[in-house]
């Protein structure tokens, strides 16, 4: 099974990686390409609550701004400083290098209700 | 993530295969699937302020005005005083409604004694013909909308005329090397026809070449060719915004419409109530602006977040009304920091006046600029005496 296949995806073009009650979250390759160079990231400050939903991140190129949801209620727990310094790893890396934040689950019923999609789900949502 | 849609099927440029093959990346411009960028835009627009691009603008409508009147009712038409134009000579000027308002704006070329060509935004395509059409009728001369027969390439970039240079089979009565800044020449290209202006939407030396579609891929392939050397890349029109931003263009939507009078955006002299007669616009325009009027403004900042087209202004960092509306914005990838243009209360709109732009919640400092805020060092070409 590839590393993509592994990952889940929202409806809004983000990626996230499962590691017990922990997530980590970044955007999609599709969404990194249709945004184009990223040349600005704002990630969120550790320890911030948040809920499903709400924008904790944003991305910007020179052309658009995207902005980065949170797939769950929880609480975030280490933000990337690495691509707040070097937003290009948004495009080079969205999957690896390139994350934003992860986040600690706030209850199993709030990851339940993520409606996270898998990567066939996610690839038919973007043949479009 | 926000959803980017993506772009519908849309009318093809001539050049559309030839975009395929380069990897381009497509947008919906105007009902047109045009190429937003191939690899880089930042890249891209590097190259266009360093060596050259090369842009398929395809897209814009080309609407010839011929006929012994033709310059009167251009005259008429349009802002301009366009029946002054040497042969060979551009203007920029443009197509008012009665109000003052503006329904596009466009480059005028005289090609011949009788025979002008009109270039107009593709969102504007067929408002600018419709207008052009109604407002020459009782000349003698005509309108034809010739966008679908034509295809327009700009080489843009301080190395444009070396490229243009090193382009065999070109053969044209004034040489390229000696054509000024907004003058234009008709001439062969392997033997079809072929005009070459020395005007653009980039702030650089460059130049538009209109040709038949049959003949623009080859076009466009033999400058690929002849310029790569000379690094030349092709360039989307991501880059061609944040070019036109840095010095300080206007873009149709957004610094001009239908309810903006050109006086606002700095473009009074582009109107001509002085030296000629009756032009649709003319009374409208002889009315001073209101005092309430908003004028187009730059605004630079620090740091690397932009204000975009819609964000509120202020003049306070926090509390009150707004005093104006972001136009268009973005990282600058020249100057690497945040520019826009904005639309704000007179009072506020002399270079150095501090205000705040709202960042989706966040009031970002910046400063009332003089436009542009790029211009090129290279010598501009001469205008004409």
């Amino acid at each position: 099974m590839s590393e993509q296949a592994e990952l889940k995806y929202t409806a809004e073009h983000e990626w996230v990686r499962i590691d017990g009650d922990t997530l980590t979250v970044g955007i999609t390759a599709y969404a990194a390409d249709k945004l184009g160079e990223v040349v600005f990231v704002d990630v969120p400050e550790a320890g911030a609550s948040v809920s499903k939903g709400k924008v904790v991140a944003e991305v910007e190129s020179t052309k658009s701004v995207g902005e980065v949801y949170a797939p769950v209620d929880g609480t975030i727990v280490e933000s990337n400083s690495a691509v707040a310094d070097n937003p290009e790893l948004i495009n080079e890396d969205p999957t690896g290098a390139g994350w934003l934040f992860t986040i600690r689950i706030g209850s199993p019923e709030s990851f339940d209700a993520s409606g996270l999609l898998d990567a066939d789900a996610y690839a038919a949502l973007t043949r479009g | 993530m926000t959803n980017h849609p993506e772009p519908g099927p849309g009318i093809r440029s001539p050049l559309h295969d030839a975009h395929v093959a380069a990897g381009a990346s497509f947008t919906d411009f105007a009902g047109w699937q045009m190429p937003v960028r191939y690899s880089s835009e930042l890249d891209e627009h590097r190259a266009v302020r360093t060596a050259a691009g090369l842009f398929d603008l395809s897209h814009m409508a080309e609407i010839l005005v011929a006929g012994p009147e033709a310059g009167a009712a251009l005259d008429f038409a349009l802002s301009g005083h366009i029946s002054t134009l040497d042969i060979g000579q551009a203007r920029y000027t443009l197509l008012l409604t009665p109000e003052g308002g503006v329904i596009d704006d466009v480059i005028v070329y005289r090609t011949h004694e009788n025979r002008f060509g009109v270039v107009a935004n593709a969102g504007n395509r067929f408002e600018a013909a419709g207008a052009l059409s109604v407002r020459a009728v009782g000349f003698d001369t005509t309108v034809v909308d010739e966008s679908e027969a034509l295809a327009l390439i700009a080489v843009q970039g301080p190395r444009a005329e070396e490229i243009l240079l090193s382009l065999d089979g070109l053969d044209v009565p004034v040489p390229v090397g000696s054509l000024r800044n907004y003058r234009c020449v008709t001439g062969v290209w392997r033997g079809n026809e072929i005009m070459i202006a020395r005007t653009g939407y980039t702030g650089e030396d460059g130049f538009e070449l209109y040709i038949r579609v049959a003949f623009a891929q080859e076009l466009w392939e033999s400058l690929l060719e002849v310029g790569a050397p000379h690094g030349l890349i092709p360039a989307g029109l991501a880059c061609r915004d944040t070019l036109r931003l840095e010095a300080g263009m206007p873009l149709y939507g957004h610094e001009l419409g239908l309810d903006i009078r050109p006086q606002q955006v700095g473009l009074g002299r582009t109107v001509r109530l002085e030296g000629k007669g009756d032009f649709v616009g003319r009374q409208a325009s002889e009315v001073p602006l209101p005092e309430g009027a908003r004028l187009l403004v730059g605004l630079a900042s620090e740091g690397r977040r932009a204000g975009r087209a819609g964000y509120a202004v202020f003049d306070s960092p926090e509390g009150g009304e707004p005093v104006g509306e972001v136009t268009s914005g973005a990282l600058s990838p020249t100057l690497g920091h945040p520019i826009a243009m904005a639309f704000v209360d007179r009072a506020l709109s002399e270079p150095g006046t501090p205000l705040y732009i709202d960042v989706r919640g966040t009031r970002i400092a910046a400063s009332v600029t003089s436009l542009p805020f790029y211009k090129r060092s290279t010598p501009q070409r001469k205008v004409a005496p």
